[in-house]
Order: structure tokens, then C-alpha cells, then sequence
């Protein structure tokens, strides 16, 4: 009989593990992590390819290897193949030799053998009479770097040496480059804000830099064109065009989207250029300030943000600004109705229409409010550092600024980390370029890496063989085949 | 001879989950073995991870006495098993030739896709096993049970002779039902092996050689279909008596909560859709409409539910008209919609579950204070309905997307049943679950009928039809062809009724025999 069979059931153990808020930031982290960390890696050896020196020593030691020198220069190539594939999937590799039944220690087979393989490939190469090249492959990749982070975060040495001495001016100087980034990193932060919120609502809004441009134009206007304010009244007025101005930018592509389903990465793309050539001709027309060059007038006084410190350190109230802001978005998107629906309509579109929510309305205020944000990123750089707008304003910010919402996962906590990363890139890839004679590109190619690298987690996923947190379903597959 | 496959201790953890603990079990050369279980119990996930979509944190896998690692689904094809998922994985705007090469594509010169090769292997494999399918056509114009027969001649066409099928049946029209089944005897008649999950019992009885019941991650019990009953099937399942009759008194109509008028709506193909139908659901009583799939109660329920706009006539709900209103408008006049479609309408995959519970009412207090969400309150309700409908989830904050297919309808139901219902739109509503699960779904839908609520039920399982309404409608091709008293109805004339038999000359039945249970 069945009843034969049944045995006694046992519950499982079913206390929900509830993670340590530091597990969960972890997991969060690791992929953009090591996205940054594999993209640095690559750009290191573009550097490394691409001096001068390195190339010509390279061409050097090749010609003049002898038979012996090819032979180990094949076994080194094989080393590092088998290394690697070793290294990748030891288990496999294990489990065909028949060499251990379980292969449950597989992994650090794996963190071993890659860093015994580096090391005998470095070992090897040295042996050859590549140890020079290495050497000014080294040197080239840190004098690089270390420009990158002297130049963006300043150089500890002198900040110790300014406080003791606790000459102000020494001080400046010492924090100069943080402030700067800082600095740079606002608009970053207004921007990725943008195309953040545009994601959560299932929309790719490329038109951010467009957008930015419309913020910086309105905001300068309200700047210089009224006069006689106070600045309580005045810094809002000019940031509240700015927004407007954006979210004006923002509403057509989401009114088209809304209404008749015209696909917003267009209609944002098409927007960009209007707002190019339209800020072209109101410089160059209206706005124009007497003179040669098209550029506007300077804001009064009373529009321009504070700054915080006394020259040449320019940091301003912006970045606080910024941060307010993101602490908004992130209520905005978590913990208030309207975000419930912003996000459901963007993880579920026929869920929310089930639910009752009002699609369309919901694409239009997702627009609205990505627009208002990157304008803001617009105001912030007319009100906060330039007071004036040129005609050559135009920054990258906005389009950057789709990397970062990536790279920060849409999250405004996220979006903040991402935003001082890239700011920081930004003012220390200058000094990069003065000091190491490294093209600022290079900084560009890194933010790329990031971008290919957050866009395809699985092929970090892969280098670093990281399971998936959970292990789900890879998609969420929508259901019974309709 | 050696099983043709063996899986020997299997154990699969999720966080907070034990998925499979231990798992044991056999499938011998030829064998239709089933697996039964409640909802996550962990059927899918075993089947998974003989698929290598999910890697066991223990125990091993032996195909035909060879111990085998399988780290993904390639692996799993090399080694001849195939799965079909319990959600379909097909690309609806390819066709069927393109979907069962997309993976393991025929080409000719080696670059171009060899279609016409493809289609000529299709056409073998569906003359040899019996499964009719046009290579040419789109998915996206199949029907569910058509769908189906793709996905196995995907399985067929990469040589897979261990099948597994998950949850085959639970879309599939009684008739599509006995075509499956011709075809996965045919499949073991000619070689294969194969596994399939259900939790229709009479299935399991009729075509199985042999069962295996698992419960909370553990085999607890394998026999045959000549040594086992239903109910016995069913105790062993769910740990308890299970009674597989719905108790309940006859139905005392009130006023009219539904009232359709000569409703004419369009599919997605602007074909008609419903014609001219013209219904009445009173309150405290349920009113079935039985039909194949795919006569128009997809169509019908949207328009009712406010997710599709009708083309003529008109819907009054408790006296207002809602013809082409919100589905927020209607919702707030009491109506209650469990929708056909789970993943696609019902849940956000991958918000918590207790997300997942405010979902229609997350704008109104308790939920919501002003335009504040109110987390905490939210979660104290998830937690309450996630015990009283028996949810299995780790906890409130899990993704619905990690619940097995049946707690993820159970979410649903609990969410639409704990409103105050004037108006039940329910849409396959025990789809997937377990017997257990049925029964208390099904006490909960008669319970909101005597508390009051008119129900419009529909399912394409006659039983549950034929247990829970008051009244019948069936449907054909759009119309209702008649409307018929639940007492008088059999199994065989709705049959007759459903193929499109013109009610004026089927011969209505003798009145049924029927338990009364006076309350
Ligand atoms: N990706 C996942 N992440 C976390 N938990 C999971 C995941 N997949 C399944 N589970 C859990 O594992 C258990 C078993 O789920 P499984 O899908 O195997 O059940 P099932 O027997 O197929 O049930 P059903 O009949 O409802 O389909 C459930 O408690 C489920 O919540
Ligand atoms: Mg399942």
C-alpha cells in the first residue's frame, strides 16, 4: 500500500537567513567593483602598450632573442594558457584527471593556481630578457595612475606637510584637487540622477546632455536677466528655471511616448540636437553678451551658488545640493506611492495596468522629473562654477552620466558612489595627462570598460567566477507561452 | 539493466530554503515516472538541477552508469536530457523552425541558417511521434498546447532521450491533454524515458508506470499507479485527508452585481473576440463559464476587468456603468480579478512578495499614509495572508520570483480574496496548485459566494467547473451558446456543448444525483 511507504516528514529548516545589512551592501558593490577594477586592469595595459619607451623596448629584447629565447617564450604563452584554463575551471579539469571524487575545495584550486601562474609567466619573461620591458611597462602604468590619484585626491604628503604648517593658503592648495573633484562630480551626480530615474521607469533617456543644456540656458537667463534679488531668492528662482527648463526637454519625448508609443531613445536623441542648436543661437542671438565670442552674460551675484571656501578652491553649496537631491529621489522612488508606480510600470508594465495605475501619466512624470534633474546638472555648472554660459559648454556630463546610472544600478545611493568616482576620474585624468603625457582618452576608454563591463555582468561573472546571488532564473520569463 | 538515469542524495539550498534534501530516485529505460508534490516542494528545482540551471549543493547525478557534472543546460542536452519548463521559453516572433534551431542552429556552406533542413527534420520528428506542427508558423499565433509540442521537438531535435516535463498539462485543454499523452506514449514506445510533474492525480493514475511523491524538499514515498488511489495519492502529498469534493449548500441569488448587454470585443488581431454576449451574475452565486481555451473568456474577462475596451454594449457593475471605465475604477467598486496569466499580470516578479500584496491597494491606508508608504504595515498583512493561504516563502521580503509556480498563484489568490469582494473575476484560479491548495481555494471562493459576492469563474478544467458553479455559460467561438443549471449539467453534454453541438437538439441530461449539504 502507498501509506506504506509514507514516511515521517521532517520540516526543513526554514528560518529566513536574513542577511547582515553589510552582506547585502557587499553583494551590491562587488560587481561594479570589479568592473572598475577589471576595467583599470585593461586600461593599464593599454598604457603600457601605448608608451613609447615600452614599444621600443619590446622591439629591442624580440629581435635579439635567440632559438632558446622562442622556445621559452612558447612555453611561457602555454603556461599561461594552461594557468589560466586551469585556474577558470579547476574542478572540470580535477574531475577529468579523476584525481579528487569531491571537488568542493575547487575554488581555491582556482585563487592559487592563477596566482602561481602569474607569477610564473612574470618569472619566465624575466628569464627571457623581458625584465626591462616589464620594468618600464610598470613604471609607466604607476606613474599614470599615481598622477590620476594625486590629481584627483591630492598628495598625502603635502596635505600633512599644509595642516602642521597650518598655513591657510598651503591648506588650499593641498586640498585643491579633492575640491575639484568634487566639484566635477555634481553635475554627475544631477545627471546619473536623470537616467537613473528614467530606468526605474523602463525608460532610456539618452537625452540628458540635451536636456542639460535647455537647464544651463534657462538658468542663466533667469541669472543675468533679473536683477536685484535677493540671493535666498534668486539662487532658487534660477535653479527652479533650470529644472523647469529640463523637464520641459523631458516632457516631449514622454508626452510621444506616453500618447503614441514613439520609442524614447529617438525622440530624446532628436531632442539633444535641438537643444544643441538652439543654445547655438541664442548665444550666438539673443543671449549674447557684446563681444566677440558667443557666450552669455555673466549671472548677477545674487544667482551664483556660494562657495565654500576662499580662492582658488571652488566647491560650492551645489554638491550639497546634489546629495539633498539624491536623498529626495531616493524617498521619492522607495518609500512614496508615486514611486511604487514609477518603478511597478518599469519592472512590470502589465502588472501596473492591472493594478490600476495610470501608464501613460506615469511615463510622462518619469520624463518630466529625469528632465528637471539633468537640468539641474545644467544650472548647477552655470550657477556653480562658470556664471556664464558658453557656446563650448557642452561637457559630456549627460551622456557620461548613462554609464554611471549603470554602474550605480539606478540606485541614488549608487548613483551618488558612481558620481564622485567619475568626477574623481574626471579632474585627476587632467593632471594625468600634464604630468604622465597620458591622453585624458584613456579615461574615457576606462569609463567604456565600465560601461561594457556593468552592461554584461556575466562576463565579470565569469573572469571572477562569482555565482549568481540567489542563482535564479537568469530572465524572468513571462509566463504560459503567451 | 542499469536505470537509465540515477540521481542518489540530491540537496539543493536556497537562502532560508532547503530545497531538496536528500533527493533519491530512478528512471528506468522506457519509464513515464511521475513526480507529485505540493506546491515548493521542490519538484522544479530537482528538475532544474538535472537541467544544470541550478548546480546541487550535494549528491550526483548517474546517466546510463556513468557519473556526470552537469554545469549547464549544454551539458545537460550532451547528455541526452531535455526539459520543458513550466513556463514556456520560446521567442513568440520567431518561427516554429527558428525557435527549435535557436541554440543549436543547422547551417549550410557553415554560415547560413539551413530553415529548409530544419523544417524537413521537423516534419520527420512530428510524423514519427505523432506531434503536428506547421515548421512555418509564427509561436506567437499557437496555441498553448501547440506551444508545447514545440518546446518538445526542440527536445527531439538536439536527440534528448531523457525527458523531463514540467507541469505539462496545466494549460492544456482536456482534448490537448489526450493528444500529450498519445504523445508521450509514443515518445516511450520508442525509446525515451521520461519524467513529468502534475498535480492531477487522475493523470498520474492513467498514464504513469511509475510515482514519486516528494514533500518539503523529501521523497516521502514512490509507488505504482496499480497500487495507489487518488485519495490515497493526495494524503501522501499533502500530509492529510483531503477532501476532493466541494462542500456546499445551494445558492441563494440576490441582486445583480454583473450585467453584460450584447458585448462585442476585439482580439489583439482585431478578430471578434466575444460577440454579442449577454450575461447576469447575481450576488451569492457562481456562474462558470466552461469553453476551450481560446473562445473568448480571455477577451471577456479583460473587458469586464477594465484591461480592454469593448467595442459595442455595455458593462454595469452593481448598477453603474463601467463600459470602457479604468481598471481602478472598477476595482474600487469591489471587483476582485485573479487574471489567467500570473507572470504577466498579476505579480512584479521581482518585488518582494509583501509588494506583491499591496500591489491593487498600496495607494490606500493601511498601506499608504497620504503619499508615505507604509512598509511596516504592508509587511504585517503580507505575513498574515502569507500564513493563512499557506504561502511557502522564506520570508515576506523573498522576490515572488523565487517562489515556486504554485505559491506564486497563491500570492495572487491572497491578495484579490482578502479584499471585500463584491464582484470575483476569477481566471484559472487554482491553476498549478497543489490538492490542497484547490481545496482550501476553492472553501475560500464558495465562502466569499455565501458572504455575498457575485462570482464569475472561469477555468478550463471542467471538474472545477462542474464543483464550484451554480450556473454554467458555455462559450464558443465568442458567443455563449447556452447557460445551463449546474445540477443538470454532465461532464459529457458541456463536452458537447464546448466542441460547438447546438444546444436546441443535444438531448440535455437527466437530472444528477447530487449531495446537499444544508448549512
Ligand atoms: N531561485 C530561487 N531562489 C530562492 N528560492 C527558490 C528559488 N527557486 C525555488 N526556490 C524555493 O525552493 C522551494 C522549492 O521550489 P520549487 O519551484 O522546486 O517547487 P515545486 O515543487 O516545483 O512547486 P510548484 O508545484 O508550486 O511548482 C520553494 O520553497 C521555493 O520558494
Ligand atoms: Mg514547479
Amino acid at each position: 500500500m502507498a501509506e506504506s511507504v509514507l514516511r515521517e516528514v521532517i520540516p526543513p529548516v526554514t528560518e529566513a537567513r536574513h542577511r547582515s545589512l553589510w552582506q547585502r551592501a557587499w553583494e551590491a558593490i562587488q560587481l561594479p567593483a570589479l568592473a572598475l577594477l577589471t576595467a583599470f586592469l585593461v586600461g593599464g595595459f593599454i598604457i603600457a602598450l601605448s608608451d613609447f619607451k615600452v614599444l621600443e623596448a619590446l622591439a629591442d629584447t624580440t629581435s635579439r632573442l635567440n632559438a632558446i629565447g622562442y622556445i621559452l617564450l612558447v612555453m611561457t604563452v602555454a603556461v599561461l594558457v594552461g594557468g589560466t584554463a586551469f585556474s577558470r575551471r579547476p574542478e572540470i579539469i580535477l574531475s577529468r584527471l579523476r584525481f579528487v571524487g569531491n571537488v568542493g575545495q575547487a575554488r581555491w584550486f582556482g585563487v592559487v593556481s592563477a596566482v602561481l601562474t602569474i607569477g610564473a609567466v612574470i618569472g619566465l619573461l624575466v628569464v627571457i630578457g623581458f625584465g626591462p620591458v616589464l620594468w618600464l611597462a610598470w613604471n609607466a602604468v604607476t606613474s599614470a595612475y599615481g598622477a590620476l590619484l594625486e590629481g584627483s585626491l591630492g598628495n598625502p604628503l603635502q596635505i600633512v606637510a599644509a595642516l602642521s604648517s597650518g598655513d591657510a593658503r598651503a591648506i588650499g592648495l593641498a586640498f585643491y584637487p579633492i575640491s575639484e573633484s568634487l566639484v566635477a562630480s555634481t553635475p554627475y551626480i544631477f545627471a546619473g540622477l536623470a537616467v537613473a530615474l528614467g530606468f526605474r521607469c523602463g525608460l532610456f533617456n539618452i537625452g540628458a546632455e540635451g536636456q542639460l543644456f535647455i537647464g544651463a540656458l534657462t538658468s542663466v537667463f533667469v541669472g543675468y536677466a533679473i536683477t536685484g534679488l535677493p540671493a535666498v531668492v534668486h539662487i532658487p528662482l534660477a535653479l527652479g528655471a533650470g529644472a523647469l527648463g529640463g523637464a520641459i526637454w523631458g516632457l516631449v519625448p514622454g508626452l510621444l511616448k506616453a500618447r503614441v508609443g514613439a520609442h524614447e531613445v529617438i525622440n530624446t536623441i532628436m531632442m539633444n540636437y535641438i537643444a544643441f542648436r538652439l543654445s547655438e543661437w541664442l548665444l550666438n542671438g539673443p543671449m549674447k553678451r557684446p563681444g566677440a565670442v558667443p557666450v552669455s552674460p555673466f549671472i548677477a551675484e545674487s544667482a551664483q551658488l556660494p562657495r565654500l571656501f576662499p580662492d582658488p578652491i571652488r566647491f560650492h553649496l551645489g554638491f550639497f545640493i546634489a546629495l539633498g537631491v539624491a536623498a529626495f529621489i531616493w524617498w521619492f522612488l522607495f518609500k512614496s506611492r508615486w514611486g511604487f508606480e514609477i518603478r511597478t510600470v518599469g519592472a512590470n508594465p502589465n502588472a501596473a495596468r492591472y493594478a490600476g495605475m495610470n501608464i501613460a501619466f506615469n511615463i510622462i512624470l518619469a520624463m518630466c522629473m529625469s528632465g528637471a534633474l539633468a537640468g539641474l546638472a545644467g544650472a548647477n555648472e552655470v550657477l556653480g562654477v562658470n556664471y556664464n554660459l558658453a557656446n563650448a559648454f557642452s561637457s559630456g556630463y549627460g551622456f557620461d552620466s548613462i554609464a554611471l546610472a549603470l554602474l550605480g544600478r539606478s540606485h541614488p545611493l549608487g548613483v551618488v558612489l558612481a558620481g564622485l568616482l567619475f568626477g574623481t576620474l574626471r579632474s585627476g585624468g587632467t593632471r594625468m595627462q600634464n604630468v604622465a603625457q597620458i591622453p585624458i582618452d584613456i579615461i574615457i576608454v576606462i569609463q567604456a570598460l565600465v560601461i561594457a563591463f556593468m552592461a554584461a555582468p556575466a562576463i565579470i561573472r565569469a573572469i571572477y567566477r562569482i555565482v549568481k546571488p540567489g542563482e535564479g532564473e537568469v530572465v524572468f520569463t513571462r509566463g504560459w507561452g503567451r | 539493466m542499469a536505470p537509465v538515469l540515477e540521481l542518489r542524495n540530491i540537496t539543493k539550498r536556497f537562502p532560508g530554503v532547503l530545497a531538496n534534501d536528500r533527493i533519491s530516485l530512478t528512471l528506468e529505460q522506457n519509464e513515464i515516472h511521475a513526480l507529485l508534490g505540493e506546491n515548493g516542494a521542490g519538484k522544479s528545482t530537482l528538475m532544474n538541477i538535472l537541467y544544470g540551471l541550478y548546480q546541487p549543493d550535494e549528491g550526483e547525478i548517474i546517466v546510463r552508469g556513468r557519473p556526470i557534472k552537469i554545469h549547464s543546460p549544454s551539458d545537460a542536452i550532451r547528455a541526452g536530457i531535455g526539459m520543458v519548463h513550466q513556463h514556456f521559453m520560446l521567442v513568440p516572433v520567431l518561427t516554429v523552425a527558428e525557435n527549435v534551431m535557436l541554440g543549436d542552429e543547422m547551417l549550410t556552406a557553415g554560415v547560413f541558417l539551413d530553415r529548409r533542413g530544419a523544417a524537413q527534420r521537423i516534419r520527420d520528428l512530428s510524423k514519427q511521434y505523432g506531434l503536428e506542427v506547421d515548421p512555418d508558423a509564427y509561436v506567437k499565433d499557437l496555441p498553448v498546447g501547440v506551444q508545447q509540442r514545440v518546446e518538445i521537438i526542440k527536445l527531439l531535435f538536439r536527440n534528448a532521450d531523457i525527458l523531463i516535463l514540467d507541469e505539462p498539462t496545466a494549460v492544456l485543454t482536456p482534448q490537448e491533454v489526450n493528444d500529450l499523452f498519445k504523445v508521450i506514449r509514443s515518445l516511450v514506445d520508442q525509446g525515451k524515458s521520461l519524467i513529468f510533474i502534475t498535480h492531477k492525480l487522475k493523470e498520474v493514475l492513467a498514464t504513469a508506470d511509475r510515482i514519486t511523491v516528494l514533500r518539503a524538499g523529501r521523497v516521502v514515498g514512490s509507488t505504482t499507479p496499480a497500487q495507489t488511489t487518488e485519495a490515497s495519492l493526495a494524503a501522501m502529498m499533502v500530509g492529510r485527508e483531503v477532501s476532493l469534493e466541494v462542500e456546499k449548500a445551494r445558492a441563494k441569488p440576490g441582486e445583480v452585481v454583473l450585467s453584460l448587454e450584447h458585448l462585442e470585443v476585439l482580439d489583439d488581431r482585431l478578430n471578434v473576440a466575444v460577440d454579442d454576449v449577454t450575461l447576469e451574475v447575481r450576488a451569492g452565486e457562481i456562474l462558470g463559464v466552461a469553453g476551450v481555451q481560446g473562445n473568448g473568456q480571455t477577451e471577456l474577462v479583460e473587458v469586464i476587468t477594465g484591461l480592454r475596451r469593448p467595442v459595442s454594449g455595455s458593462i454595469h457593475i452593481l448598477g453603474h456603468d463601467v463600459t470602457g471605465a479604468s481598471p481602478r475604477r472598477i476595482t474600487e467598486l469591489g471587483v476582485a480579478h485573479v487574471p489567467e496569466d500570473r507572470q504577466r499580470d498579476g505579480l512584479v516578479l521581482s518585488y518582494p512578495v509583501a509588494d506583491n500584496i499591496a500591489l491593487q491597494e498600496y495607494y490606500k491606508p493601511p498601506f499608504a499614509k497620504g503619499v508615505v508608504i507604509d512598509e511596516q504595515a504592508i509587511q504585517k498583512e503580507a505575513a498574515r495572508l502569507v500564513q493563512q493561504f499557506d504561502v511557502r516563502t522564506p520570508s515576506v521580503q523573498t522576490p515572488a520570483a523565487a517562489l515556486s509556480g504554485g505559491n506564486q498563484q497563491k500570492v495572487i489568490v491572497a491578495r484579490e480574496l482578502s479584499r471585500p469582494v463584491k464582484l470575483l473575476v476569477a481566471s484559472q484560479p487554482t491553476r498549478g496548485l497543489d490538492v490542497g491548495s484547490i481545496e482550501y481555494i476553492h472553501q475560500q471562493i464558495v465562502r466569499k459566494r455565501d458572504e455575498g459576492a457575485a462570482v464569475l469563474l472561469i477555468s478550463s478544467e471542467l471538474d472545477e467547473i462542474l464543483a464550484l458553479s451554480d450556473r454554467i455559460a458555455v462559450m464558443y467561438r465568442g458567443r455563449v451558446v447556452a447557460v445551463v443549471d449546474a445540477e443538470t449539467a454532465t461532464k459529457e453534454y458541456l463536452g458537447l456543448l464546448m466542441a460547438g453541438a447546438d444546444p436546441a437538439t443535444t438531448p440535455a441530461p437527466e437530472r444528477r444525483q447530487r449531495v446537499e449539504v444544508v448549512t
